[in-house]
């Protein structure tokens, strides 16, 4: 495998080699070393982007953070193999030396970037630290590099920002210093690890081409970790796909998307969403909910400064039908969640209307709402957060059953009932949140949401923490639950992929406002809005039919 | 997909809990607590000489086999002073977290909870917490007179703001959790929200405030009694102990610091077992494993 792609790159050496590594847990036993990673070979060329993909818990972060030499000492060793970078090895240097290697041969670039930088100190201080650290420029040379850099990465007025802290800066902004940090004594090999993860799409995919600019110009090796194959078929030259610690297999960007060998691999890309709309019958049933005119606006009374208020969500309308899934889309405050969160009244609205079969419940008294909180039923978004730690699945699906005057006997007899729809046993009834999975814990959160027979179930970004596969079979699971019961969904996400396989209708929001509501299809092959079209552009991997092994003919 | 498979998350986190107690030094914590919670319930069993009982022969007696700890200048034998007063500085250090966690609790839920009733209550505690926490005892101590119960709540008062204060922050950030909104969504009764998910996640850091008002509490009757305002001069407390032996400090310093050592390795140990199950119950430190 590796000659091949040798023989492809010429005569070049790679830039990074990594042969045979396996890293073990340091309070394993000894004698029966327990694999985090084990056995892994990868080599990356210079100028070349290597993806490593791979589930949470598959072990590419540790295989990035091995090179980097960043693996917690108290927690994790590398007990076999080698990191060669340029003919170097990594686990064999000593500290000081792997120090200096940092910043000038490798540097790495990490998924959150308000946490990655210092908030007390301006950002030039912070990439200057460097400089003065690996270089001997003086203060008027060191400036001018940096400078330079900022222009580089493209942010404006870069003096200003060079005295910027970082919390005056934008998500995207403070990922671009990250990047010319980590770029500015050009290393050989940069290792990105989710670095747009957290961002939105459309900055995501500024800060996307911004690393293939910068790489194309300074010949940088880029090993890029994600768990999203829409960026990995956007931006990669190779993949590999890690499982359980082991590299399942690793090809050309091609092989890996339009012809895997490895079962797990097809399993894998096959679940991928992608942004074509499935087609859907037009939605013909009664309306169950309908919003109008709904407003939040959160007002901020200073003693010595003017009152300011902000819109969260603006002149909001829409109508749910039953047996329909309308999709709330937008990115981070566009006020998607304000909307979830003003219809189960967990705050209460500033104005407008919301019924439920024409009872209004936006302006009732909490007290007379407390009845009507039966109906609509909410998942939220981390599965990890929202079970009690300390209270049984069983108990926890019961609650609301109880709540609302159920019998024990019969409620326990429901909950097993629903365990089994989200397709989990009875003997989960009997145990505590933290021995399930993620994808587990979102199914348990479905079925205590399902337990009322509500005739509205709110998804809070319900499968954005979950891994593809699992939030396939959510996904499925959702699909389910509307075709066995009445239940209409609304279903708030960010990624507009997701929403194109599920949702009937789409709304689209920003900045508090509707700006384009229609049906799925509509919405995504005709968008009529500039956001929504800018937002279908940023869709990362929207040229590739992941389902079916296939690129999409442009339309 | 089947619920078959089980990390063993939570065995992890019973394993550090019990490794971060198990280390040297709390171990000796714990044994050196045991032994003066044991002898002090057991003192009047012990055939130790009348705390209480006036011997003027033997006035400063020095240390012998009689009198492990010498006499005092009433001729009163010092250890079973020492030993006695271990009931007394125990019974106020339970009795103070007691009067402090329990009011302090309920307010800071309330408080935590409803926003007009946060108003009110936390510029209450801004008031008592205003005042020196000493003064107030002395004054406390000094209108209604000194006796177990008074110096008791003298002590309790000016430490439970600070509980009501650790209570209100913890369940402020509990109401975001989404496993409360959750709860909320499902109509579930405040009451019911507040025993079942609120209360049960603040007490791992009320055991552990809890511990540092034990020993804050041993501390301050101890200074009250060693000012003149706390206990009865008859009554063998260890700041009483302390108090009587300031006189003679230069010709029997054993007088001061035996009994000042018995202080010391108490608040010590009870530290130390607070800061160890502070780590232990920290999420975080479960979760490093």
């Amino acid at each position: 495998m590796s000659s091949v792609i040798e023989q492809a790159q010429g005569t070049e050496a790679p830039v990074l080699q990594i042969r045979e590594l396996a890293v073990a847990l340091v309070d394993s036993p000894p004698g029966h070393p327990r694999l985090v990673v084990d056995d892994i070979h990868l080599e990356i060329f210079p100028g070349e982007t290597l993806c490593v993909v791979g589930e949470s818990g598959s072990g590419k972060s540790v295989t990035s953070f091995a090179v980097m030499g960043l693996l917690a000492p108290d927690a994790l060793k590398p007990c076999a193999g080698q990191i060669l970078l340029e003919g170097e090895d990594i686990l064999r240097c000593t500290p000081d030396r792997l120090r200096a290697l940092r910043a000038t041969r490798m540097s790495m670039v990490f998924q959150e970037p308000m946490t990655a930088l210092n908030p007390v100190r301006t950002v030039g201080w912070q990439i200057d630290e460097v400089l003065r650290t690996h270089t001997t420029l003086d203060a008027g040379r060191r400036r001018k590099k940096i400078l330079d850099m900022l222009a580089a990465v493209h942010l404006p007025e870069i003096e200003r920002i060079y005295d910027s802290f970082p919390h005056q800066l934008s998500g995207g902004q403070r990922q671009r210093i990250v990047i010319c940090m980590a770029l500015i004594l050009s290393p050989k090999l940069l290792i990105a690890d989710e670095p747009t993860t957290a961002l939105d799409v459309t900055t995501q995919k500024q800060i996307l081409s911004l690393i293939r600019e910068l790489q194309q110009k300074f010949k940088t090796a880029v090993l890029f970790i994600t768990h999203d194959f829409g960026v990995v078929a956007d931006i990669a030259d190779r993949i590999a796909v890690m499982n359980k610690g082991k590299i399942v297999e690793v090809g050309t960007r091609d092989d890996i998307l339009a012809r895997p060998t490895a079962p797990y691999t097809r399993m894998l890309v096959s679940a991928v969403p992608s942004l074509v709309p499935m087609h859907r019958e037009p939605v013909t049933t009664s309306a169950v909910l309908e919003v109008r005119n709904l407003q939040k606006t959160y007002t901020e009374r200073g003693l010595f400064k003017p009152t300011r208020s902000v819109h969260a969500v603006n002149d909001v309308n829409f109508t749910l039908r039953r047996k329909e899934i309308l999709g709330v889309v937008g990115e981070s405050g566009s006020g998607k969640s304000s909307l979830a969160r003003c219809i189960v009244r967990l705050i209460d609205p500033s104005s407008g209307s919301v019924t439920i079969d024409g009872q209004e419940i936006a302006t009732s008294t909490r007290r007379a709402y407390q009845p009507l909180r039966q109906r609509i039923q909410m998942v939220f978004q981390d599965p990890y957060r929202s079970l009690n730690a300390r209270i049984k699945v069983g108990d926890s699906i019961i609650e609301g059953m109880r709540n609302f005057g159920f019998g024990v006997r019969e409620s326990r007899a429901r909950a097993v009932e629903l365990l089994e729809i989200v397709g989990m046993g009875a003997e989960a009834m009997d145990r505590y949140p933290h021995q399930f999975s993620g994808g587990q814990r979102q199914r348990i959160c479905i079925a205590r949401a399902l337990a009322l027979k509500p005739d509205i179930l709110i998804a809070d970004e319900a499968v954005s923490a979950l891994d593809v596969s699992v939030q396939a079979q959510v996904l499925v699971l959702l699909e389910d639950i509307r075709a066995r019961t009445d239940t209409a969904v609304l279903f708030i996400t960010h990624d507009l992929r997701v929403a194109a396989q599920i949702c009937n209708t789409i709304v689209v929001m920003q900045h508090g406002k509707v700006v384009e509501a229609a049906d799925a299809q509509s919405v995504l092959m005709r968008p009529q809005h500039a956001y929504t079209r800018q937002l279908i552009d940023a869709a990362p991997g929207r040229h590739w039919d992941f389902k079916h092994f296939r690129p999409l003919a442009v339309h | 997909m089947s619920s078959s498979t089980i990390p063993a998350v939570g065995v992890l986190a019973r394993s550090a809990f019990r490794r971060t107690l198990t280390t040297v030094p709390v171990m000796l914590a714990i044994a050196l607590l045991a032994l003066i919670v044991i002898s002090a319930i057991a003192a009047p069993y012990l055939g130790l000489a009348d705390p209480m009982a006036i011997d003027p022969v033997y006035r400063l007696a020095d240390i012998s086999a009689a009198h492990w700890f010498g006499t005092d200048a009433y001729g009163r034998d010092v250890f079973a002073r020492v030993i006695h007063g271990a009931r007394v500085s125990l019974v106020i250090g339970v009795g103070t977290m007691l009067a402090a966690l329990i009011p302090g609790l309920i307010l800071g839920v309330i408080a935590g909870y409803f926003r007009t009733a946060d108003m009110i209550i936390m510029r209450f505690m801004d008031g008592i917490m205003s005042i020196p926490g000493i003064l107030l005892a002395i004054a406390f101590v000094a209108v209604t007179g000194a006796s177990m119960l008074t110096v008791l709540i003298a002590i309790a008062v000016p430490e439970f703001p600070r509980v009501v204060r650790l209570v209100r922050g913890l369940i402020l950030s509990l109401r975001d959790e989404p496993y409360v909104e959750a709860a909320i969504s499902l109509g579930t009764p405040v009451t019911t929200l507040m025993a079942r998910h609120l209360v049960p996640n603040t007490l791992a850091p009320l055991i552990v405030q809890g511990t540092f008002i034990f020993a804050s509490a041993i501390l301050s009757e101890a200074i009250l009694s060693f000012l003149g305002v706390g206990m009865p001069p008859e009554v063998p407390s260890w700041g009483n102990v302390i108090a009587e032996g300031r006189t003679y400090f230069q010709l029997k310093p054993e007088l001061i610091l035996l009994p000042g050592l018995f202080l010391a390795l108490t608040v010590l140990s009870v530290n130390l077992l607070g800061d160890a199950m502070r780590d232990a119950l920290d999420p975080k430190m479960a979760r490093r494993v």
